[in-house]
């Protein structure tokens, strides 16, 4: 019972409640960094490491927070997870993390971490919150990923760093400036208001 | 003549909101009236600056002696915290209009990442010279305000215009958006 509940979570967080398409929250990063797919999905999984970790330590220490000073403390779990992101990052994956830049540590002020652990996980029991944030972590990596793609093939005709598309393709390069970010999500949020409409 | 150099590469050429796309939570939310647009560009410039002072001094006074500079995140998260409840409780108690004015845009400061982005990106740029991250911070809010009350002229005409209905509210924001990013990218020559 308590399984299909977790698994409904699970899917209202990638779909229903898409931290990108539905919320509009945590804007900035998605952005910045969607100039290709590859950094897309990058940073929408150290995001998701973020949120999940900070998400269970928060479920498990709720009883030992008090609830005047919450913020701070949710503030500092999530600093300690970037922090070790970050550093894994420049270990293992040092281009990605250099493609990234601030970008990885401000996850810390991501909307979408305080958000679930403020109204989530700390009034839900651990499974819940797994289900949750790993839900809302992979919706906002899919999110990243889908407009990472529309710019990269749009920009540079590419994807993952291979062109795909024939030389007569023109490539705008438009997409893949600062500018080219809003026009995608712009055009993405509403040809997906206009999908919703036509099937209700 | 360094100091203009900073100055218009933080406001102009590298406007956060714009070309670095960082702050766009408050960029969307508060735009839609200008007296709050106004408030929140004045809120952002005082946490911008102070906390790029704080920050500064304590990287190089505190972090660098103790070699514990990989705490970096967690100190300056939490810095701006704790300066965002003190300018609210200042405000609170010296300046009940301006407070009231600004009220509900104080606690959404401390997850505004251009405030975190600010002093990131000092300690990378400007680590060795207070007064050139000063300088940064200075440029980074202008950059801000300046961006965030001509969006909001634009977003107050948007309203009576006749837009397709899929594209109301964030759709068109974003492309207005999008167009004012080409507009600044104008500056990359200067």
């Amino acid at each position: 019972m308590s399984l299909i509940k977790a698994v409904k979570r699970f899917k209202k967080g990638v779909l229903d409640e898409n931290p990108i398409f539905s919320q509009a929250v945590a804007l900035c990063p998605v952005l910045a960094v969607t100039t290709s797919i590859t950094n897309g999905i990058g940073l929408g999984l150290a995001t998701l490491a973020v949120l999940t970790a900070s998400c269970l330590v928060v479920c498990a220490l709720r009883r030992f927070i008090p609830t005047q000073v919450r913020i701070p403390c949710f503030i500092v779990i999530s600093a300690t997870f970037t922090t070790i992101v970050r550093l894994l990052m420049e270990a293992f994956l040092p281009s990605l993390n250099e493609a990234l830049g601030i970008f990885i540590p401000l996850i810390v002020a991501n909307c979408i971490v305080l958000a679930r652990m403020e109204s989530f996980a700390a009034k839900q029991p651990p499974v819940m919150v797994l289900f949750d944030s790993a839900g809302m972590g992979l919706g906002f990596t899919g999110a990243l990923a889908i407009i990472g793609v529309v710019r990269e093939i749009l920009g540079l005709g590419t994807m993952f760093g291979i062109t795909v598309m024939p030389e007569a393709f023109p490539r705008a390069t438009i997409m893949i400036m600062p500018a080219g970010g809003f026009f995608a999500l712009g055009f993405i949020i509403a040809g997906l208001s206009a999908f919703k409409k036509r099937r209700a | 003549m360094e100091f203009i150099m900073v100055f218009m590469s933080a406001a102009l050429v590298n406007n956060f909101v714009l070309t670095r796309s960082l702050g766009i939570c408050p960029f969307i939310g508060v735009s839609k009236r200008m007296d709050t647009s106004i408030g929140m560009s004045v809120a952002v410039t005082v946490v911008m600056v102070v906390s790029s002072v704080i920050t500064h001094l304590l990287y190089n006074f505190v972090l660098v002696p103790l070699g514990v500079t990989f705490l970096y995140i967690v100190v300056f998260v939490l810095v701006i915290a704790c300066l965002v409840q003190f300018v609210e409780m200042h405000l609170k108690k010296y300046s009940p209009p301006l407070y009231k004015s600004l009220g509900i845009f104080l606690p959404l400061i401390t997850t505004n990442c251009a405030v975190l982005a600010v002093v990131l990106l000092n300690v990378e740029l400007f680590y060795d010279s207070l007064a050139l991250a000063v300088t940064h911070a200075f440029g980074a809010a202008a950059g801000f305000a300046l961006a965030l009350v001509l969006f909001t002229g634009i977003r107050e005409r948007l309203e009576y215009a006749d837009i397709p209905k899929p594209f109301r509210g964030l759709p068109i924001a974003m492309i207005t958006a999008g167009l004012m990013s080409i507009a600044f990218w104008g500056f990359t020559g200067l």
